[in-house]
């Protein structure tokens, strides 16, 4: 455990390399990474506790990380040996907090980080002398070089076999370490053993856990406030006095370790040079949008081969397996369309998470990502995110998936949950499809490519602008916890450690496969088996051929077919269902064929257009770029012979899209990252009502309009 | 004054914080002290937020978030 940036994970991954498992503790949203460690003496767990700055937890993260230090996790055994990272450039802020993990009274292990940089600093610092100031053995590390890494090793296991408490003076106030010895006494004559620690926490933060022990004891309770009332008195800030200490004594052992060199190097860090570019009113910006284009456009482009390679080997195989099960036409169907439809259709979604995490990893590692939140907070501060919101939304341009993950750049739960809930609504690359359908057929005829640019253009910043006041009622009515101050640190700037980038790289897309591999198939099964079931009967295939063949002499076979795997999903589960409301998206212009092709694109929203391609008699061969499912949609009549989709009824549409979380692998994502379904249900739930009353809107524009 | 005065390259001291928040306690945790000299290095584009140097590290707050603190600029 550490303060954040001390070099924690770095360390971490070097201990255990890739033997490591990422869970959740149970109930919250933070990510348990342990790994096994091995020493001469055998495998020892070892703990990745989330970095802290105090052990007086705000967060939910903080809360969860103190708790497994302290042993109060029912699934996670108390740590027998707490190894406390230092960053060697940071030393007063990092040894406030070893001062309070101190307390636990627990046996303990310095890793000294950032030696090599001191150095650079021109500073040098005397482990000896520090180690006896703090109780502790401290073992210097070289991060890149893996140097000190055995010593840590050894020292590990030297006090596993011999343990030592850490034992020091902070040097408090001598009034109040009397109450405190005083109010001691008082408590174990009840029968309570608390440390001097506990005690001391006890009778300065008033709102302390402990506080529920004192309830029982009113007497006690009050001694605590008398004791309270004589320190105001004597000049001891009771909400202070515990920090300020602490930083004190921090501030004494710093000055007695560290020694500057005989000629400090003058002029101004690497990282200030840096600085005055990256961080620069004008440059700074430029530059950001500069990165932020590269990576978006990363995602786009640089995924789309890799994309289309897993979808041609999933094509391979499903045109492998289709023949070996042809005698067997559901079965055929339920593996071709369903699972291997359903999972390929997710799988897909792995290159652009592992592209946007490789960029993640690298600007975070190198120190960029905290820079680009400073650049960007007042943008996003004003409706209740901050600075670090802009990565998800970027990404989720792309995609939403990754953008969710890519969510966990925010330490404070409240605005990363506001950033998860709204990301989706940002126009995904899988609503292109749709939109260039609609646009070719009903918007560039009428408007030209100028329109038809606009209109996309337009399209992408609907979810934009639908998301600032979702984002601002999230934050005053329905998000509880107080939001924590936005704190940033901007750390050195330095290369990004490789072995951290891929391991990063690696557990994401190992928990985006296990999250597509269970969740996301079983819902494509349900979704397949809807729209395949009730089959047509032999007779009522007989009566639509003979139907088909009255209305269209001289049509060929394939023209039947279409038509047949028109009707059976018009006879379908979900082809009834659709029949069922189409009542209640009249107000939006669509009639069942349409609200049945939404209906089915609620798995992936790309599956709209082959749908509407069977549901328009074309057959589900159909991408936006063929040129009959356009023609198809301008002829497609109401039954009294008004045209189906105006202008409006495609706009409509579009928006409906815009808005609507018609996306399993997103939701199933939400799930994963919340450790709940509560959000993904509200999320959907939203969305979906947006959507629709949106389509509405723009439909009752249309009668105030006409066409 | 308060750290809405503070311009790019300024130094000041913390003199009081008038707070017992959660808040305002992180703050403190994070080396922000009574009697604890700071340097602004920065402030960002839009007026906000702003980068100071303490302690030996930089740390980016926002003005608006830190009301209960009070400052003395030094010369």
């Amino acid at each position: 455990m550490g303060n954040p940036n001390a070099g924690k994970t770095t360390l971490f991954n070097t201990l255990t390399g890739s033997f490591q498992k990422v869970g959740n503790y149970p109930g919250v949203t933070v990510e348990k990474v342990s790994g096994s460690l091995k020493l001469p003496s055998g495998s020892i767990e070892c703990i990745d506790v989330p970095g802290l700055y105090s052990m007086v937890a705000v967060s939910e993260d903080e809360r969860v990380a103190v708790e497994v230090i302290e042993g109060r996790i029912a699934t996670t055994r108390r740590p027998d040996l707490l190894v406390c990272v230092i960053d060697a450039t940071n030393l007063e802020r990092n040894l406030f907090f070893f001062s309070q993990l101190s307390e636990q009274g627990r046996p303990m292990v310095v890793a000294m980080t950032m030696m090599d940089r001191l150095k650079q600093a021109g500073q040098e610092i005397d482990l000896a002398k520090m180690s006896n100031l703090i109780g502790v053995e401290i073992v210097p590390m070289v991060g890149h070089k893996d140097k000190g890494i055995e010593e840590l090793k050894d020292a590990i296991e030297r006090n596993l076999q011999r343990p030592r408490i850490p034992q020091f003076e902070i040097g408090f106030p001598s009034a109040l370490e009397t109450k405190v010895a005083g109010l001691r006494e008082r408590v174990a004559r009840v029968g309570i053993d608390f440390t001097k620690a506990d005690v001391r926490h006890l009778l300065l933060e008033t709102d302390h856990p402990f506080n529920s022990f004192l309830r029982d004891f009113p007497e006690m309770q009050a001694a605590f406030e008398e004791a309270r009332d004589q320190l105001v008195a004597e000049g001891v800030q009771q909400h202070s006095v515990d920090v300020a200490t602490r930083y004190h004594w921090a501030n004494v052992v710093k000055r007695a370790v560290i020694k500057e060199a005989d000629s400090p190097k003058a002029g101004r860090s690497m990282t200030d040079r840096i600085d005055a570019v990256l961080t620069h009113r004008i440059f700074g910006l430029v530059i950001f949008i500069g990165l932020m284009y590269l990576v978006f456009q990363s995602i786009y482009t640089f995924a789309k081969p890799l994309m289309d390679g897993i979808t041609w080997v999933f094509g391979q195989i499903k045109g492998g397996v289709r023949p070996l099960l042809a005698d067997y036409p559901p079965i055929q169907s339920l593996v071709v369309d369903g699972i291997l439809g359903g999972v390929g259709g997710v799988l897909v979604f792995l290159p652009q998470i592992l592209i946007l995490f490789l960029f993640i990893a690298v600007l975070e590692g190198s120190g960029y990502l905290a820079r680009a939140a400073f650049l960007m907070d007042r943008l996003f501060g004003w409706c209740g995110l901050n600075g670090r919101a802009f990565i998800p939304l970027l990404s989720s341009f792309a995609c939403a998936i990754p953008g969710i993950m890519a969510a966990r750049v925010m330490p404070d739960p409240k605005s990363r949950l506001a950033t998860i809930l709204v990301a989706p609504l940002m126009s995904c690359s899988a609503r292109l499809p749709v939109y260039l359908l609609l646009i070719g057929a009903f918007i560039q005829p009428r408007f030209g490519p100028v329109g038809a640019g606009l209109a996309l253009f337009g399209m992408h910043l609907v979810g934009l602008f639908v998301a600032i006041p979702i984002v601002w009622l999230l934050n005053r009515k329905i998000l509880r916890g107080k939001r924590l101050p936005f704190l940033l640190e901007l750390p050195p700037y330095q290369w990004p450690k490789w072995r951290d980038v891929w391991i990063s790289m690696y557990f994401r897309a190992k928990i985006f496969v296990k999250t597509a591999g269970t969740i996301i198939a079983l819902m494509s099964v349900i979704i397949w088996a809807l729209s395949y079931f009730p089959r047509l009967t032999p007779d009522q295939k007989a009566g639509v051929k003979q139907q088909y063949a009255l209305l269209h002499p001289g049509a060929t076979n394939s023209d039947l077919q279409k038509h047949f795997d028109e009707e059976q999903l018009a006879n379908s589960a979900l082809g009834r269902f659709g029949k069922t409301i189409e009542p209640i998206f009249i107000p939006a212009g669509f009639d069942w064929r349409i609200t049945t092709s939404i209906l089915s694109a609620f798995p992936a929203r790309e599956t709209v257009v082959p749908s509407l391609g069977i549901i328009f008699s074309l057959g589900g061969d159909v991408d936006e770029t063929s040129s009959d499912l356009p023609k198809a949609l301008h002829d497609a009549t109401w039954p009294d012979g008004r045209r189906l989709f105006t202008t409006w009824t495609s706009v409509g549409l579009m928006v409906f899209f815009a808005l609507c979380a018609q996306c399993m692998a997103t939701l199933a994502t939400v799930k994963r990252e919340t450790n709940s379904w509560k959000w993904p249900l509200f999320m959907f739930t939203y969305m979906t009502t947006l959507a629709y009353l949106a389509a509405v809107g723009v439909q009752m524009l249309s009668h105030l309009f006409g066409n | 004054m308060s750290f809405l005065g503070l311009k790019k390259g300024m130094f000041a001291t913390v003199t009081q914080i008038h707070s017992a928040s959660a808040e305002m306690h992180r703050l403190q945790e994070m080396g922000l002290t009574i009697g604890t000299t700071f340097r602004v290095v920065k402030v960002a584009p839009f007026g906000d937020p702003v980068e100071i140097d303490l302690r030996g590290y930089r740390l980016c707050l926002r003005k608006r978030e830190t009301e209960a603190f009070e400052i003395e600029p030094l010369s």
